[in-house]
């Protein structure tokens, strides 16, 4: 069966250092990170990827109050991502279109908000809101984005822990081959910095990052990483059939080349380099490539002092000696971990290089683990290469779940 | 608690749950439904805030009396001037 192509057409979205793909990739190449202090309910100070786009752009208050953050996000990304891909979009037939969000986790934010709430009132659940089921439901945001746009097709969310950026453009894909519609609206969202119980979790694990400086907290591969920094943001994209997009002349990003999801099956949340490596084999493969052929690998690092080295030797695994054209790069250090939205982030954030040619770096290493050194690691500047054709997006995420996806220069 | 007075809290409740509406000229007597968008969401929101706020509770038969400005006044008065010991 011969598969149709399969193209990004448009990009939305908002990250703690840029609230477009022009300022985010700006950020990326100059070295911008975007993490700060933040109030953490019961935890006092933390390190947090905050975004600050502007909801009213597309909603009225009254649907950011009765939504969510990751309804939210998931609007304003959906609406500049149809913005950016040209369509028309009072043309498009809406049952036709598909919204799949990844998303880590959904629900702990309304969750806690409400059980705090009731602590004022003595645990009565008279004072529970009336909006906590529809705010809570692992479709909400998916479903918020429905509502706003006016899409009648099928609205969901995916969850994948921090690989489901990846699966949201990896289901459109699917779907669009599928033919079960013919817009995909694609991508991943988190709000995770408001639920306490994220940050929480990692401290308990100790795995929640430390550092004076907000903007060094970040920091992947380097000897003295010290954790994950917890990040909100989203990237949507709008997905096409080649020849859907190539009849109404529209701009194309690039083509979706290969993808493979796998499972661990070994740990709650350690990961496992053999999976990993078996995940990105497979999808260097469904694209019918080579490890030399990947001239981007972005990883999925998220600064954790065994995550890291891990994820180095799955990578090592498959790229090793005999790729010099193979450059690898990680987004944490400017984003921290955007949760469900890392995989979909962090390839927007590498998109441009089609056009510009330059891997943006992986800062804040300021002395390189040995055990994350790799050949082809971007450091803190910049490289213009001779020729990025291919980009390698690794997302991972707890219960052993990971995701590779590969987009490629689209060429007619 | 005169009539004029609750209707500015009602208002004022309104004004919280339904942020993008004008609230400068709402006709007493007319139903808020047919001058504002309020959904039966928000009306619970009303009545959730009625409680939350002032103690008042507004039993599910009731929640018509809601309906406009004038009919909150009539059927809330006497239960804020119940709780001050007013009668």
């Amino acid at each position: 069966m011969k598969l149709s192509r399969i193209v990004i057409t448009g990009v939305g979205l908002t990250a703690p250092n840029g609230n477009s793909l022009a300022e985010f990739r700006a950020n990326l190449l100059a070295g911008v990170a975007g993490i700060q202090r933040r109030e953490i309910r019961y935890m006092g100070s933390q390190l947090a990827g905050v975004c600050d786009y502007n909801p009213q752009k597309y909603q009225t208050k009254k649907e950011v109050r009765v939504g969510t953050r990751a309804g939210s996000i998931s609007i304003y990304c959906a609406r500049e991502a149809l913005a950016d891909s040209g369509l028309r979009w009072e043309a498009v037939a809406k049952d036709r279109v598909g919204i799949y969000i990844g998303c880590t986790e959904h629900g702990n934010v309304e969750t806690e908000n409400e059980i705090y709430n009731i602590s004022k009132f003595n645990y009565d659940t008279k004072f529970w809101s009336h909006y906590h089921n529809p705010r809570t439901v692992a479709n909400n945001p998916a479903g918020e984005a429905s509502l706003n746009l006016g899409v009648t097709g099928p609205a969901y969310t995916i969850g994948a822990a921090c690989a489901a950026g990846n699966m949201g453009l990896i289901h459109a894909t699917q779907m669009l081959r599928l033919g079960e519609v013919d817009l995909a609206i694609c991508g991943g969202v988190s709000e995770s910095i408001h639920t306490f119980g994220i940050f929480a979790g990692f401290k308990s694990q100790n795995a929640l990052a430390t550092h004076a400086d907000p903007l060094k907290a970040s920091r992947p591969f380097d000897k003295a990483r010290n954790g994950i920094v917890i990040s909100e943001g989203g990237a949507l994209y709008t997905l096409e059939r080649l020849d859907d997009a190539q009849a109404r002349g529209a701009k194309i990003y690039g083509e979706i080349a290969g993808y493979h999801v796998n499972s661990d099956a070994s740990d709650y949340v350690l990961p496992n380099p053999t999976r990993q490596a078996e995940c990105v084999r497979a999808a260097i493969s469904r694209a019918e490539l080579a490890s030399r052929d990947i001239h981007i690998v972005n990883t999925h690092a998220t600064a954790t002092p065994l995550g890291d080295i891990q994820e180095c030797e799955a990578i090592r695994a498959v790229f090793g000696e005999g790729c010099p054209d193979t450059f690898i790069n990680n987004t944490k250090g400017y984003i921290g971990h955007c949760m469900g939205a890392a995989g979909a982030l962090e390839l927007a954030g590498n998109l441009q290089s089609f056009d510009d040619l330059i891997v943006h770096p992986t800062i804040n290493v300021d002395d390189l683990d040995p055990l994350c050194a790799l050949p082809g690691l971007v450091l803190n500047q910049p490289r213009a290469v001779a020729k990025v054709d291919t980009i390698l997006n690794n997302s991972f995420g707890m219960l052993g779940i990971n995701s590779a996806l590969i987009v490629k220069r689209f060429v007619p | 608690m005169t009539k004029d007075e609750c209707k500015q809290v009602v208002l004022d409740i309104i004004a919280d749950i339904a942020p993008d509406e004008d609230l400068s000229n709402v006709k007493p007597e007319v139903r808020l439904r047919d001058q504002m968008q309020l959904d039966s969401m928000d009306f619970l929101d009303i009545v959730m805030e009625l409680r939350k706020r002032h103690g008042i509770e507004v039993p599910e038969k009731d929640y018509q009396q809601l309906a406009s400005l004038d009919s909150c006044a009539d059927y809330l008065t006497p239960k804020f001037d119940a709780l001050t010991g007013k009668s």
